[in-house]
């Protein structure tokens, strides 16, 4: 008894420390001060203004374009290699899965590094150009995410019955059919977590992004800018700038809908599966 | 079923029979990529690391990293504050993760996702976030440029201590815990005895998610220091601005023996959790 | 003629895993419609050339011809031929009717039309929609689940997952049905509804099966022809009948049907010797020539002369020359009782209607014509009633050999009390362990007896000379033989010492190693 009140006291503890920067800067994003701490009274104000705050905008653009082609291009490519690899001679195998594994754990700003130096050694003695551009962004942010989707669809590769897609060959698929209509559809819920990670990712990064950037997408002929470079530019030297906040409670918002979704979705599933399940049950 | 046997007669005459598609070979685009934009890119480093301006091979940034006493002292400072991060962040997460995953403690599944859920929230935008509030509490990059630093760090990396420390812990087996305290054992001792060696998994792969990250990150250390407080990263960083190309590999070239010898670590140890694995 | 009727013929079809012979020589015609079923135990190969005629692997040597042509190398996807999976390999993301619709939607076939300009062309189209509706629906009223197609796959029992996995393959028409191990994963009475509607099913398709278990039952009760397997290689090709009363060789006897098989000797002609006594049979084989008999439980025939297990000097001078034994378990089985029956220390397994009591002193009786006489395969000695004794030492009838008990559990080892510690540190107690002995004709070493040692000793009862060695046949005071292959020249009547070099004694176990399996 002590000890499940001693651990819940415990763990809402936490919970609020760890949300209390968040929560606070949602407090003030109802007021128009400066910096966190100066209440000027309660308005809305910060919303319509983050609104019309055409480099937020441009930079929230940015981000969302970037994660979702970059997540595009890891599922695709991390798919077809964990399926590739899955099926590659042990050796091969353990080569792949090694490789992989390497920007899992390598420190982002090395791999950042390591990036803009293949760009610039490409640039200066193969293509005689600058490559800095979306291009060479997405390239960094698929370097990023790949690995993830790859250990995110190797798991349900080894969880299928093998002779699934034996299954489909017999009964007259190709090679190429049975990969689409079978281990597909068997890998997908893999795939999909895949995806919401690279884009997860994508989202988040700083370090990759400002190495690796160049001009383009909604900037045009400057830099390109995503959130998190434009925060990080402007919070170098001042607070958090006004309309971030409300930004902040616009995100917040976002992820409390998306967890109770999940949650709902999750327990609805648990729900479906007990009903089959009794439903079987009750056959016997 | 005439037709259907001349069917296989045309096949079957089409001789020597090539297939076309194997599966593996979907893997030829991703290692294609992984080679082209991972390994290149590495050895692009070592390269770097042992030339100098002119792309002579060199030992002057060895020489120049082990000679400046300030990137020695870099290299220290960064790895005194990952452990002193690493460890707050077990100290701290350790009986969270034990007490969520205690069905008598917890039996929300939601509160755990709560506390994963700070990542899908902007990571500078957090940390901008956590230096206004230190700012207002008076505990500035200005002030205290080191424990706000500690702070930023802690906050950030928590939930990737928290989420592989829970995975573990709702592994426990807690019919073993429960018949250690039959046995007499108190408290402390069933900890020591039973429920630590069972959860080192999930430790190990706390630590590799805090220490690496940690040691290189730059913008948090940057922010809530006000750029007092040079960690490895930031020192990378700033090489890479100054287009000093050779030093910042080499900096970066130790960073990877570390990750490599951090991962040869874990390896082994994943290996023994599988075998473990195959007993049971 | 009989060339239309072989639906498929496997010649010198062989398959090599990294070095490792899975099936060697197999050598097999197949005529449309018979029922064959490949049996054997797990690792016999059986599966692999199922595997190679479905197109799964390639032979590495040998081909496969179907209709007269020749398949060896066509991919699975173009063979008119259905696998029936050993765990259904359903897809679980399609329902009842997309399973079994699966290969119909792939399907395209030839349809001849007339273009505007009157010109007859010939197009290869995908079979519509109400075609396959049917042919779904038909293939469904076969297995009896008419009703099931909008269901998942995951609620259905294993029973109907079976058939659905039945009806996904017969619905394609196949030439040839594979089956591989499909009942495995039923229970035991679902397993006997199953077959009688597989071999029902067969009538009606009137298509070639081709099916895998190692369930000698199965085998026996479904098929029209039995091919036994064993390391790769065919041991008996026949009917049922043919199999279980005439097995080819002792490894069929015993793996077909429960069986007493022991080591005998023709005395005459059409006598035989085993347990002691001289039997009279039907085969003709040389003098002295060393055989194995079979005898099916059901064939022994009992009869009470005593009781209490007292084999009193009175019956022993009655029925000299007969064969007695003392009646040592009983267990009632429904419709008969199942006896041991000990004779020395021999078993024999007896089923019998009357009831006999355990203790009973029982003459036993056997027919000419229930003596199965087989040649001995003269490459191995094989002993099948041979045991462990508590200090791990191998016990064949009246002598002792050292063995290596390790090879039992791969990765294995003895600890300092004599258990054996497997891989998985799990403990063994071998005391008493029934085991498989075979031993190699030239790993026995015989020497002149030596009268002050502690010998394994038997007296020479036959030489043969092959050529450039001779071949002894070696009888020991319990009358059980070892057939030696030797350089060295001995005469009949030598009384010899038995050695064999523990690494040579190859040893089975009977029944699984975890019913020896301590603490």
């Amino acid at each position: 008894m002590v000890k499940k009140i001693f651990g819940q006291i415990y763990i809402w503890l936490i919970l609020i420390i760890m949300y209390l920067p968040i929560l606070i800067l949602m407090a003030f994003s109802f007021t128009d001060a400066v910096y966190v701490g100066q209440w000027n009274g309660f308005t809305f104000d910060l919303y319509p203004a983050l609104f019309q705050n055409k480099e937020i905008m441009i930079a929230l653009g940015n981000t969302i374009i970037i994660a979702i082609t970059s997540a595009l291009v890891s599922t695709l490519l991390g798919t077809s290699g964990a399926i590739g690899a899955f099926y590659l001679k042990k050796g091969f195998r353990k080569s792949v899965d090694l490789v992989t594994q390497i920007p899992i754990v390598n420190a982002e700003i090395v791999m950042a590094l390591s990036l803009t130096i293949l760009f610039v050694f490409l640039g200066q003695y193969i293509f005689h150009a600058q490559l800095f551009s979306f291009w060479t962004l997405l390239i960094g942010h698929v370097v990023l995410s790949l690995p993830f989707v790859y250990i995110s669809v190797k798991p349900k590769l080894q969880q299928m019955d093998p002779s699934l897609y034996e299954a489909a060959l017999d009964l007259g698929a190709t090679p190429k059919t049975a990969i689409r209509k079978v281990l597909i559809p068997e890998i997908l819920p893999g795939i999909l977590s895949g995806f919401l990670l690279a884009i997860t990712l994508s989202l988040d990064d700083f370090i990759i992004t400002a190495f690796t950037r160049g001009t383009g997408l909604l900037n045009g002929e400057a830099n390109i800018e995503t959130l998190s470079t434009l925060i990080q530019a402007t919070i170098k030297k001042r607070p958090v700038p006004a309309e971030m906040r409300a930004l902040t409670t616009i995100i917040f918002l976002a992820v409390v809908v998306a967890v109770v979704c999940v949650s709902l979705y999750r327990y609805y599933q648990g729900k479906h599966k007990k009903t089959h399940a009794q439903e079987r049950m009750s056959k016997l | 079923m005439k037709s259907n046997s001349t069917a296989i007669q045309r096949v079957a005459n089409k001789k020597p029979h090539v297939v076309l598609f194997q599966r593996k070979y979907l893997c030829i685009p991703y290692s294609i990529f992984l080679i082209l934009f991972i390994i290149i890119p590495i050895l692009l480093i070592v390269y770097y690391a042992f030339s100098d301006a002119t792309g002579a091979f060199s030992f002057d940034a060895l020489v120049g990293f082990f000679t400046t006493w300030t990137k020695i002292n870099v290299l220290f400072i960064s790895i005194f504050i990952a452990l002193q991060t690493t460890l707050i962040c077990l100290l701290i997460g350790y009986p969270l993760a034990y007490f969520l995953a205690d069905k008598k403690v917890n039996k929300n599944a939601v509160l755990v996702t709560l506390f994963i859920a700070p990542m899908w929230i902007n990571f500078v935008l957090r940390t901008g976030a956590t230096r206004d509030l230190l700012t207002w509490m008076n505990i500035n990059g200005g002030n205290y440029p080191y424990l706000a630093t500690l702070i930023g760090m802690t906050y950030n990396y928590l939930p990737f201590v928290i989420l592989p420390l829970y995975t573990t812990m709702l592994k426990l087996d807690r019919s073993q815990i429960e018949a250690a305290s039959d046995l007499g054992a108190n408290p402390f001792q069933v900890f020591i005895k039973n429920i630590l060696p069972q959860s080192v998994p999930g430790i190990v792969s706390a630590i590799t998610m805090t220490f690496m990250p940690t040691m290189s990150s730059y913008v948090i250390s940057d922010t809530l220091s006000e750029g007092k407080i040079t960690l490895l990263g930031n020192y990378i960083y700033l090489d890479f601005s100054n287009t000093a190309w050779n030093d910042g590999s080499f900096m970066a070239l130790i960073m990877l023996v570390i990750v490599g010898i951090s991962m040869l670590f874990t390896r082994n140890k994943e290996n023994q959790d599988s075998k473990g694995g195959a007993t049971w | 003629m009989e060339e239309n009727n072989k639906i498929i013929s496997l010649s010198h079809v062989s398959k090599v895993y990294d070095g490792v012979t899975v099936v060697d020589d197999f050598n097999l015609d197949i005529t449309k419609g018979e029922f064959v079923t490949f049996l054997g135990p797990s690792g016999c190969g059986k599966t692999t050339t199922l595997r190679m005629i479905a197109g799964f692997e390639t032979p590495s040597e040998g081909s496969i011809l179907l209709n007269g042509n020749d398949i060896t190398k066509l991919p699975p996807y173009k063979r008119p031929v259905n696998t029936v999976f050993q765990r259904y390999a359903l897809f679980p993301h399609l329902d009842v009717y997309d399973n079994v619709a699966f290969g119909l939607k792939l399907k395209k076939v030839p349809v001849t039309y007339t273009t505007k300009k009157g010109i007859t062309k010939t197009k290869l189209k995908h079979l519509s929609s109400k075609v396959i509706d049917e042919k779904v629906a038909r293939a469904l009223k076969i297995v009896d689940l008419e009703e099931l197609e909008d269901r998942d796959i995951s609620t259905l029992s294993g029973g109907q997952q079976q058939r659905v996995a039945i009806a996904r393959a017969i619905v394609n028409e196949p030439e040839i049905l594979l089956l591989d191990e499909p009942l495995g994963a039923l229970d035991l009475k679902m397993r006997k509804e199953m077959q009688l509607e597989l071999k029902a099913m067969h009538d009606k398709l009137g298509i070639t099966f081709i099916y895998v278990t190692h369930d000698q039952e199965e085998a026996l009760t479904m098929s029209d022809t039995i091919v036994v397997m064993k390391a790769g290689q065919i041991q008996q090709v026949g009917t049922p009948k043919d199999i279980y009363n005439e097995p080819n060789n002792a490894y069929v006897a015993n793996f077909i049907g429960e069986s007493n098989i022991y080591n005998a000797t023709m005395m005459k002609k059409k006598v035989v010797r085993f347990l002691g006594a001289n039997f009279n049979c039907v085969d003709d084989f040389p003098v002295n020539e060393k055989v194995d008999v079979v005898i099916r439980p059901e064939d022994v025939e009992l009869k009470r002369i005593g009781k209490d297990g007292n084999i009193t000097a009175e019956i022993k001078e009655k029925y000299k020359e007969k064969l007695i034994g003392i009646v040592d378990s009983k267990v009632f089985k429904g419709i008969h009782f199942e006896y041991i029956v000990l004779k020395g220390k021999n078993e024999i397994v007896v089923q019998d209607t009357k009831e006999f009591n355990v203790g009973d002193v029982v003459l036993i009786n056997i027919g000419p014509n229930e003596i199965h006489i087989m040649k001995k395969e003269l490459t191995t000695n094989v002993f099948t009633d041979a045991y462990i004794d508590k200090n791990n030492k191998l016990i064949i009838s009246d002598c002792t050999f050292d063995c290596e008990l390790t090879q039992l559990l791969s990765d294995s080892h003895l600890d300092e009390n004599g258990y054996l510690i497997g891989p998985d540190n799990k403990k063994y107690d071998l005391k008493d362990a029934d085991v498989f002995v075979e031993i190699g004709l030239s790993d026995i070493e015989i020497l002149d007896h030596n009268p002050n040692e502690d010998e394994n000793i038997g007296e020479i009862i036959s030489i043969v000379y092959k050529g450039d060695h001779y071949q002894y046949l070696i009888r020991t005071k319990e009358e059980e033989d070892f057939v030696c292959d030797s350089d060295y020249a001995f005469n009949e009547n030598d009384i010899v010492s038995i050695n064999v070099l523990p690494k040579n004694i190859k040893l089975t176990l009977k029944g699984s190693i975890t019913k020896y399996e301590v603490e």
